[in-house]
C-alpha cells in the first residue's frame, strides 16, 4: 500500500476519532450535568413527554473509553494504512508461529518415526494410532473408513495388491498417485469379442456359466491383446497395475455384464498423489498402517 | 445546531447520514480497489476453460455455497486439512467470488487432484455410496442433463467486461467445448481446477 493510501486512511480514521471526541465535548458543555432536572424537551405525543436530562455518566465514560481504546489498538495493531502496528502482528505471521510451535513438537516425533523402517514401525502401537487418524481423514473417503474399499475403491485389508504391497511399493503410492490405464477394447475387438473375452476373463477364476466356445474364441483373442498387461497366465503386472484375473478379486464386478462393461469403456482408476498434503513423513506412517492391514489379514489366514 | 434540527428534517438527515457511513466504505473498501495483493491474480492463475466455467454456473445453480466454503483461513488448523490458506490474488477472476460463510460440508478452496473424478461422480450421483456417514445431498440430474452450449461464450464475454482475460479464441471455442457434455463433466472439471494455482503447503 502507497503512501497515498495510507495517509488517506490515517486521515480519515483518525479524524473520525477526534471528530467523535470534539463532538463529545461540544455537546457536553452545554448539558445540565450534575442535576437532575424536571424540564422537558418541550414535546408531547399523546401525553407522553420527555425529560431533558443528561446521559448517564457511566454511558458517557464509556463512550470516552471508546476513544482510547481505539487509539491505543491503532497504536498497537496495524490499521492504519502500511503501518505495521506497534507489536508487529499480522495474520500470516500468527500463522507462521502457529506452524513454528507444531514443528517444535512434533517435528522431532515423526523424524524418529520416519526413520524407523515400516517392517519395524508396525510393531509401534501408538505409530498405527498415528497413521489409522491420517487415514481416517484423508483415505477413507474413497478406501473406506474400514480400508475395505468399495466399487473401484480397492480394498486394501485383502492382501491383493494392485501395484504390489510391499512397503515402499504402498509408500510409493501414495505419494505419486497411480493412473490406471486399462483401454476400452470395444473398437478393436468388436460387440461379440467384448462378450468373448469376458467369458474367457471369468473362466480364469473358475466361475459356473461359461459359454465354453465363446470362452475358447476369447482366449485367442486374449493372447493377442491382453498379454501385454495381465501377462499370458492373466496373474497381471504389477508394474503397470494390472490385475491378476485368476482369482476372485474383482474391483469393478466379476459378473459377465461387469466384465463386458470393463472391456467396453475401459478403466482408468485414479489414485491421487499425496505428496503436498502429507509430506513424507505422515506418508510413512499412513504406509505403515495400510501395511499393517494385510498383515493382520496375514495372521488371520 | 440543535439535534433537533436534523431530527426532523428528512432532507438533511440522509445526507448526513451517508457522510457517516461513507467513511468506513472510503477507508475499508476504496483502497482495496488499488492494492496489488487484491487487484493482481497470483503467478499462474488461469481464467476457467468454458467447461469449467459451466460447471462453476452449475455449483452456483445448485446451491454448492451454502454448505461449502472456499475460503482456507490462516489457522494451522485449517492448512493441515485443506492446504495452504487463501490469498486474495487467487480469487481476482472470481465474479462473484464463493468464498461462503458456512461450512455444514468440508471447504472446498483446495479439493482440485485431491480426490479421482470417478469419486466425485460416485460421490455426486449419491454422496453415501462412498461417504455412508455424509448427509450431503444427491445430484443425480447432473448426469442426465446436458449443458447448453449456446450460453457459454455470451457469458464469457460478459466476464472479460469485468476484466476477466479471456481471448477471442477462448470465447469462439466455446460452445464446441461444451457442446454434447454432461453438466457432471463440467461440475467435475470445475472441481478438479479449484485451488491447484497455489499447492504447496509445508
Amino acid at each position: 500500500m502507497n503512501s497515498f493510501w495510507t495517509g488517506w486512511i490515517s486521515f480519515i480514521v483518525l479524524g473520525s476519532i477526534f471528530g467523535c471526541a470534539w463532538l463529545l465535548w461540544a455537546t457536553r458543555k452545554s448539558q445540565k450535568f450534575h442535576t437532575e432536572t424536571e424540564e422537558t424537551m418541550g414535546h408531547s405525543f399523546d401525553g407522553i413527554e420527555e425529560y431533558d436530562n443528561p446521559m448517564p455518566k457511566w454511558w458517557l465514560y464509556l463512550f470516552m473509553a471508546t476513544i482510547v481504546f481505539g487509539l491505543f489498538y491503532l497504536f498497537l495493531y496495524p490499521g492504519l494504512g502500511s503501518y505495521k502496528g506497534y507489536l508487529g502482528w499480522s495474520s500470516a505471521g500468527q500463522w507462521e508461529n502457529e506452524v513454528a510451535d507444531a514443528k517444535a513438537i512434533y517435528d522431532p516425533l515423526y523424524a524418529e518415526l520416519a526413520a524407523t523402517p515400516i517392517e519395524e514401525l508396525v510393531k509401534n502401537e501408538d505409530a498405527i494410532t498415528m497413521g489409522k487418524r491420517l487415514f481416517l481423514n484423508n483415505c477413507a473417503v474413497c478406501h473406506g473408513s474400514a480400508a475395505h474399499g468399495g466399487f473401484g475403491f480397492p480394498n486394501l485389508t485383502d492382501n491383493d495388491w494392485l501395484y504390489g504391497g510391499a512397503p515402499e511399493k504402498i509408500k510409493e503410492t501414495i505419494t505419486n498417485g497411480r493412473n490406471a490405464a486399462m483401454p476400452a477394447w470395444e473398437a478393436i475387438v468388436g460387440t461379440e469379442g467384448v462378450t468373448e473375452l469376458a467369458n474367457y476373463v471369468r473362466s480364469l477364476s473358475g466361475q459356473q456359466n461359461i459359454d465354453a466356445e465363446k470362452a475358447e474364441a476369447g482366449a485367442k483373442l486374449f493372447q493377442a491383446n491382453c498379454v501385454a498387461c495381465h501377462g499370458t497366465d492373466a496373474k497381471g503386472n504389477q508394474a503397470v497395475g494390472a490385475p491378476n484375473l485368476t482369482d476372485s478379486t474383482w474391483l469393478y464386478g466379476g459378473t459377465q455384464q461387469a466384465v463386458e462393461m470393463t472391456l467396453k469403456s475401459g478403466r482408468n482408476g485414479v489414485m491421487p498423489t499425496f505428496k503436498k498434503t502429507l509430506g513424507d513423513e505422515r506418508i510413512h506412517l499412513v504406509a505403515t498402517y495400510v501395511y499393517s492391514l494385510s498383515k493382520q489379514t496375514q495372521k488371520s489366514e | 445546531m440543535q439535534h433537533e434540527v436534523v431530527e426532523k428534517n428528512l432532507g438533511l438527515m440522509i445526507p448526513l447520514i451517508l457522510i457517516v457511513i461513507s467513511f468506513g466504505v472510503l477507508v475499508e473498501i476504496v483502497p482495496l480497489f488499488f492494492t496489488n495483493e487484491v487487484t493482481k491474480p497470483v503467478e499462474g492463475l488461469k481464467p476457467l476453460n468454458a467447461l469449467q466455467l459451466e460447471g462453476r454456473d452449475i455449483f452456483i445453480r445448485e446451491g454448492c455455497t451454502v454448505c461449502h466454503t472456499q475460503m482456507v483461513r490462516p489457522f494451522r488448523a485449517e492448512t493441515e486439512r485443506y492446504g495452504h490458506y487463501s490469498v486474495a490474488g487467487e480469487s481476482v477472476y472470481e465474479h462473484p467470488f464463493l468464498w461462503g460463510s458456512k461450512r455444514t460440508g468440508p471447504d472446498l478452496a483446495r479439493v482440485g487432484g485431491r480426490y479421482s473424478d470417478a469419486w466425485h461422480r460416485a460421490h455426486l450421483y449419491n454422496p453415501r455410496d462412498v461417504v455412508p456417514e455424509s448427509n450431503m445431498p444427491a445430484f443425480p440430474w447432473l448426469f442426465t442433463s446436458k449443458v447448453d452450449p449456446s450460453a457459454t461464450a455470451p457469458k464469457m464475454e460478459a466476464l472479460r467486461t469485468v476484466g476477466v482475460p479471456y481471448t477471442d479464441e477462448d470465447i469462439a471455442g466455446a460452445a464446441e467445448m461444451v457442446d454434447g457434455k454432461y453438466e457432471i463433466e463440467a461440475v467435475v472439471a470445475y472441481l478438479q481446477q479449484l485451488g491447484t494455482v497455489i499447492s504447496s503447503k509445508r
